[in-house]
């Protein structure tokens, strides 16, 4: 339950955050909800992961299939030298939730070292 | 000691922050480059965007719609004159921000602020730039556009239309290309438009070629120099008519006494080579009379060619106005609409390309170079201190000297700590550039915008100086014309072709052609006007006019005017459009009397018998276009690699014409010659060679599967900043620099138009592009391939009345 709790609640707070503050406000957002929600350092790691993996994957393929993968085309070929917009997609996604994921185990150890 | 594991994961989540967030480690900040909410995702523009919207400006002061049609062109109608343009420069921005600054920047000096130096033809550039005096030239614009109220006004609004726009960018919602390269847009201002107009000033009359040519004329002896190099060509149909009769001449240009020993015939090296703007900027406007065509009414045609790029140079626009309502190709970066037509005529440019950059050696009392010798007397430098930015680095110091040649102050721009990349002699070269004469562009284009005649035209063109234009026009009271319009130095014979003793007077301009004898045609009898960037007048015209000018586009063109009749919009598009090869045509008939078969092998003789069977046409598949275009170089070169294989590295070649015009005039033409061997070589021998030499490049091609024309010849419509995945490479387009489809491999016709002047106008265009300047959009590039295939849009000046039409898909509002 707490995982899901988690999972749902970094998500939600990163999306929010994102809004008004640059990028890297996902991995205070995951930090905060790991320090506050009680998990274990791994679980809580793969929870920050998680959220961000499906958070940033899933509104990364929202936008390009809404723009029939147009400039994902091009952009994969800039930047991973290759034309395959999936592949941009799981770079984008695994990114968030790599920043995610180790935000959530700092949280989780601070939690720990209160404790 | 629990607290190690959190400070261990806390410093890698900083770490891992930081990496992504700079290019400290990974070659991009991937992490800001990728978060969907922020990086370039947010550009991807969603496949069916709603551009519909209600906007509130205090600035404005009535009201303002937009009707964006199906191809995003906006028709705006105001109703005030300069809320139109507010609203024009809100659009420009809204969709071409990237490039506005981008090109503006880049005339400014400003590259390696963005850049940096690792490329250090970047910081070359901008100090080329800035000792061009680029700055210099469009702060005296900006001043003598504060002398005109309208004209001021006019910049004012389009300035604050921009900077709305900009206002309301927050970092997801800045152009993708501010995001790849890492920077942030700063405020527009009239002083960017200024610059932006230089750098149009520097693409169309920034060329010249007096290094080259006087390294050329000190190298050769004084026949070859007239041979290579000719001031005449025999076969040129000027823009004005062969004996058209001119105006009497009131300025009369003096020669200096010496200039035979200290400058026609001296041979004082200079080295020099710097970027150069494309030599082939050129185009094709003609307007043919009611009598000549089908409907009676007048067609005017244009098609300026220019560096093809993404986003496009051009924004196809209506704005529509209580005072005027005007259609056409606008610069994102200046307000108004620069070809096109509004309601009772329309108008077209071709470049002049007459040589307005002059270069004179200036003698400096010493090496801190504070003094200067002029008239006898050493005069005091002015400094102008260039502070260049560099992205992560130190501000690079530029100290440019100007010195006053007569009344104007000139930049010294090659000396000592500046020699774009070559040698100079440690000579001091300062540029006298027309485009530093204080002038207001715009005020042309707003009065043509709002012309209704011939007169209103008249008076509208005179205020074009630089760079001066072929101005064309054709209004639906059936009048057309031609104006060789420009503010040009009245020069003597050869002045300004090399480099010139900066010294005292007596080599400076001496005047300007006066305007009223600039040269024009008002509905010449033979029913047509033209120009295609050739020499406008024939001999008898009593100022020189330089060297080196296109001419067989201009032939085709006048050919194909004066034998048809009855002319409709379409066949004025197959004009448009057409691969005819002129230069092919006048000289192939001798190419193959001078083939010796006997001397060819199999592979060689198959490909001579590609181009015996050709129709003269750069058609796309065509392979004997591709052997002609390919020969014809190679014979260039086998001819006069012999007698250029000790000239200066830097140094003219020959004019494309010369050869062309010398073999038709004489086939035993004395280059043909190879000087480095005992015996006598004639053009026969020459040809066998270069036959034998374009073999060895077709086979390679024809392996590569690239031996149809347009394969070879694979033209592309790069990005501005070149990034490849950005571009449309290798595009199914035929033509060549003497077609009159000029499409060339990064270069060509950048806006295609035609306008029929019918009660209801008849328009028609393309350009290679597409109104959004966003990668990420369907509109980035969705007009290329109709370009390519020679294919028009129909252009829609849309009337009041017409909101609910189909072809209107969202509706924008602008009120206070």
């Amino acid at each position: 339950m707490k995982f899901i709790i988690s999972l749902l609640l970094i998500a939600l707070l990163s999306f929010a955050a994102c809004l008004y503050l640059p990028w890297w406000s996902i991995a205070i957002a995951t930090f905060i909800v790991a320090a506050l929600i009680p998990q274990k350092p791994g679980k809580a790691f793969i929870t920050g992961f998680l959220a961000l993996f499906l958070l940033w994957g899933g509104l990364s393929f929202w936008i390009s299939n809404n723009n029939g993968h147009l400039l994902a085309h091009k952009i994969s070929l800039l930047v991973l030298k290759m034309d395959n917009p999936y592949l941009l997609i799981a770079a984008t996604a695994l990114i968030g939730a790599l920043v995610a994921g180790m935000a959530a185990l700092s949280g989780s150890y601070l939690r720990q070292c209160k404790a | 000691m629990r607290i190690i594991p959190f400070i261990t994961s806390a410093v890698i989540t900083s770490g891992l922050v930081v990496v992504l967030n700079t290019n400290l480690v990974l070659p991009a900040p991937l992490g800001k480059l990728l978060s969907p909410q922020h990086g370039i995702w947010q550009n991807a523009e969603p496949a069916n965007e709603d551009f519909t919207a209600n906007l509130k400006f205090p600035q404005l002061s009535g009201k303002v719609n937009v009707y964006l049609d199906e191809r995003l062109i906006p028709h705006i109608f105001a109703e005030q004159e300069n809320d139109a343009y507010f609203v024009q420069g809100y659009l420009h921005a809204k969709f071409r921000l990237w490039q506005m600054e981008f090109q503006t920047h880049a005339a400014a000096g400003r590259l390696s602020e963005i850049l940096g130096d690792k490329d250090p033809r970047i910081l070359n550039f901008d100090r080329t730039m800035r000792r061009l005096g680029m700055v210099y030239a469009a702060e005296i614009s900006e001043k003598e556009v504060e002398q005109d109220a309208a004209t001021k006004a006019q910049c004012d609004a389009y300035t604050a239309g921009v900077n709305a726009w900009i206002e309301t960018l927050t970092e997801s919602k800045l152009p993708l290309e501010y995001k790849m390269i890492g920077y942030a847009p700063e405020k527009w201002s009239n002083h960017k438009t200024a610059l932006f107009l230089k750098y149009m000033s520097l693409d169309l009359a920034g060329h010249d070629e007096d290094f080259e040519m006087t390294n050329a004329k000190s190298f050769f002896s004084a026949d070859d120099f007239a041979k290579l190099f000719p001031a005449v060509q025999d076969s040129l149909d000027p823009i004005i008519p062969r004996g058209t009769p001119f105006p009497v001449q009131k300025v009369f240009p003096k020669t200096p006494a010496n200039a035979d020993s200290v400058y026609l015939n001296s041979k004082d090296l200079a080295v020099e080579e710097s970027f150069k703007p494309d030599k082939d900027n050129g185009s094709n406007n003609w307007a043919v009379s009611g009598s000549k065509t089908k409907s009676g009414a007048p067609i005017l045609c244009n098609d300026p060619h220019l560096g093809l790029n993404l986003p496009s140079l051009w924004y196809e626009m209506q704005i529509s106005t209580p005072s005027f309502n005007a259609y056409g190709a606008t610069f994102p970066g200046a307000p108004g609409v620069i070809i096109g037509f509004n309601d009772s005529c329309a108008f077209g440019f071709t470049n002049g390309g007459r040589d307005v950059r002059d270069y004179y050696e200036i003698k400096f009392k010493d090496d801190k170079r504070e003094e200067y010798l002029f008239n006898g007397e050493w005069r005091k430098t002015k400094w102008r201190i260039d502070s260049i930015k560099i992205k992560g680095k130190n501000n690079f110091i530029d100290s440019v000297a100007y010195v006053q040649l007569g009344n104007d102050w000139c930049p010294v721009m090659y000396d000592k700590t500046y020699s774009g990349g070559r040698n100079t002699n440690n000579k001091n070269y300062a540029v006298r550039w027309k485009a530093h004469d204080a002038s207001n562009e715009l005020k042309i284009f707003t009065m043509l915008n709002h012309a209704k005649n011939y007169a209103d035209y008249s008076a509208a063109v005179v205020n074009l100086h630089t760079p001066g234009q072929n101005c064309a026009f054709a209004c639906k009271n059936g009048d057309i014309a031609i104006r060789t319009q420009g503010e040009w130095p009245a020069k003597w014979k050869g002045q300004g072709d090399f480099i010139m003793p900066g010294t005292d007077t007596s080599y400076l301009w001496q005047g300007m052609i006066p305007q009223d004898e600039i040269t024009y045609q008002y509905n010449p009898e033979r029913g047509f006007i033209s120009s295609a960037n050739q020499k406008p007048v024939d001999e008898t015209y009593p100022y020189y006019m330089g060297r080196n000018y296109p001419m067989y586009r201009g032939i085709t063109i006048n050919k194909r005017l004066a034998a048809m009749n009855s002319i409709t919009v379409d066949d004025m598009k197959a004009l448009q459009t057409d691969n005819y090869n002129m230069a092919a045509a006048m000289i192939l008939p001798l190419l193959m009397k001078n083939i010796k078969e006997n001397e060819l092998n199999a592979e060689e003789k198959k490909y001579a018998d590609l181009l015996k069977n050709w129709n003269l046409r750069n058609d796309v598949g065509s392979k004997g276009a591709t052997v002609f275009e390919v020969l014809w170089k190679n014979l260039v070169d086998t001819i006069f690699h012999d007698e250029f294989a000790k000239a200066p590295k830097v140094v003219m070649h020959p004019f494309e014409s010369s050869l062309l015009e010398e073999l038709l005039k004489d086939s035993v033409y004395k280059f043909a010659d190879d000087i480095s061997t005992p015996q006598k070589e004639t053009l026969a021998d020459m040809l066998t060679l270069a036959i034998k030499e374009t073999a060895v490049i077709l086979k390679k091609a024809e392996a590569d599967g690239k031996l149809d024309w347009e394969k070879f010849k694979g033209t592309s419509i790069n990005h501005l900043a070149r990034l490849a995945p950005l571009s449309r490479p290798n595009l199914p387009i035929g033509g060549g620099s003497h077609n009159i489809n000029a499409t060339k491999e990064v270069h060509g016709p950048s806006w295609r138009m035609i306008v029929e002047l019918t009660p209801q106008t008849n328009a028609w265009g393309v350009y290679p592009g597409g109104q959004n300047g966003n990668p990420g959009s369907k509109y980035y590039d969705n007009f290329v391939d109709q370009w390519a295939a020679g294919k028009y849009y129909q252009l829609w000046m849309m009337t009041k009345g017409e909101e609910k039409d189909k072809r209107v898909k969202w509706v924008m509002s602008f009120g206070k």
